[in-house]
């Protein structure tokens, strides 16, 4: 269902483009991630291309059509704060398969796989929102990869996890991403994006300010802007 | 007229030795309550999802009606039904009127709209926690209702019993469609006005202690079930 293509996507709320014009291709193979400053449109982004959002103009296609319910059902999105519902963490995993229309054998053989895969397996009969925020965050990616997607969109996963949780969940994305998951990736965190990023979108006030391939990005950016955000100068 | 002291004594008596009239009384109040309960439940909490997560023109009016029909005074509902199942009604030919039956069912329609009005504050409010997840996971409505109602079972539990205070606690309705007829339609609500009016506080003190009973474990079952809830982070 790759490439995933952006067409002078708008997003407007009361007036104010919060995503201006986008044009982006996103292709199969490489770790995607965008970058930029605060009220950048990152988020907005991510949901626009996931279709959590209608876009006020422009589209999202996938291989040149439209999502439908069969692509929408070959993605899966991971949230700054994770979401889990208000049952145990391997019913959360059950919850997202059964989803997918995993059922019987399979479903108890892939929870407790994604389990064991997250480092929950202990856990697995724990109410979800008592484990910590590490744990919650993992499970969140754990129940997200658990029906195999192709893309996986993640805002900010570890924007609030400290260094030991942060590095576990790189893991399981990285697992993702050589089983050969599209990675799309939101961040604020410039070392994470140096670690992970094959390709770097910066974003701008809702535009796109400079798409470039990772090792180029962060030693010569092309954007002026993107050169004063990477320094850490305040981008107005 | 009994002094209190007397009646006190009494109402322990009855309450204790296991009285037949007023178990008799105490479990058909239970059977209807409970009943209306439930079908007020099969009626509420999917009425309640579905306008806590459908948008469609006319929605905001229909929440207003919905709050509104909370306040539904016990009496007036207690006369339609009356009409409705008098012998002069379109539903007389049943023959309801003076039954347990239509006392369920004046009771239903009393609690009805205040578990769907509860249910959607409860599955609107985790709706919105919720909606981007579920629809990330490609959960279609239904099923998005399904487990809204799902994880909110707790809150939602608490709302029945909520209905279920109301039900057990209220007289004008069933004294209307039901008439207070002994070993038929008589309930505890219904005889404590009956005895009280006759000066036998003996029978009244005792339904009403038992009443107030009832009120405090179901009170105390909220607590625990939030207590619980809160435990679990359910709630």
């Amino acid at each position: 269902m790759l490439p995933l293509e952006a067409q002078s996507l708008v997003y407007e709320i009361a007036g104010q483009r919060l995503v201006d014009g986008v044009d982006l291709t996103l292709g199969a193979g490489l770790r995607s991630v965008i970058i930029g400053p605060n009220g950048a449109g990152k988020s907005l982004l991510l949901r626009l291309l996931h279709g959590l959002l209608v876009p006020s103009a422009g589209r999202v296609l996938w291989s040149g059509r439209p999502a439908d319910r069969a692509v929408r059902l070959r993605q899966a999105m991971v949230f700054q704060r994770p979401v889990l519902l208000r049952r145990s963490a391997a019913a959360n995993i059950r919850y997202a398969l059964r989803a997918h229309g995993v059922n019987g054998a399979a479903l108890k053989a892939r929870t407790r796989d994604w389990l064991e895969r997250a480092d929950l397996l202990a856990l697995a009969d724990q109410p979800a929102r008592v484990l910590s925020g590490g744990e919650q965050q993992r499970l969140a990616i754990a129940r997200a990869l658990s029906h195999g997607p192709e893309v996986l969109f993640l805002d900010e996963p570890t924007a609030s996890l400290d260094p030991a949780s942060t590095i576990a969940i790189e893991r399981l994305v990285q697992a993702a991403h050589t089983a050969g998951t599209k990675i799309v990736l939101v961040t604020h965190d410039l070392g994470q994006a140096r670690r992970f990023a094959d390709e770097v979108i910066f974003l701008y006030r809702g535009r796109v300010e400079e798409v470039s391939p990772a090792g180029r990005f962060f030693v010569a950016a092309r954007s002026a802007k993107a050169r004063a955000f990477l320094e850490g100068r305040i981008v107005l | 007229m009994q002094d209190f002291g007397a009646a006190f004594g009494l109402a322990f008596e009855l309450i204790f030795s296991g009285d037949a009239t007023l178990a008799e009384v105490v479990l058909l109040s239970l059977r209807v309550s409970l009943s209306a309960v439930a079908v007020a439940c099969l009626v509420g909490l999917p009425l309640g999802a579905a306008l806590a997560v459908l948008r469609f023109p006319g929605r905001s009016a229909v929440i207003v009606v919905l709050n509104a029909l909370m306040g539904l005074p016990p009496v007036v509902v207690g006369l339609m039904i009356y009409l409705l199942l008098s012998n002069a009604g379109p539903l007389g030919v049943f023959g309801l009127l003076y039954t347990p039956t239509a006392m369920i069912i004046a009771q239903t329609v009393l609690v009805t709209p205040i578990i769907a009005a509860l249910t959607r504050q409860v599955v609107e409010d985790m709706h919105g926690e919720y909606r981007e997840q579920l629809r990330s996971l490609g959960v279609e409505r239904q099923h998005a209702m399904a487990t809204l109602l799902w994880d909110g079972r707790y809150s939602l539990l608490t709302v029945a019993l909520a209905g279920f205070g109301r039900a057990i606690a209220e007289v004008g309705a069933v004294i209307i469609v039901g008439g207070n007829i002994n070993h038929v339609t008589r309930v505890m609500t219904t005889a404590i006005t009956l005895e009280t009016s006759k000066g036998d506080l003996g029978l009244a003190l005792a339904l009403g202690i038992i009443l107030i009973g009832i009120s405090v474990l179901v009170n105390g079952g909220v607590m625990a079930l939030r207590g619980t809830a809160l435990k679990a982070a359910y709630a």
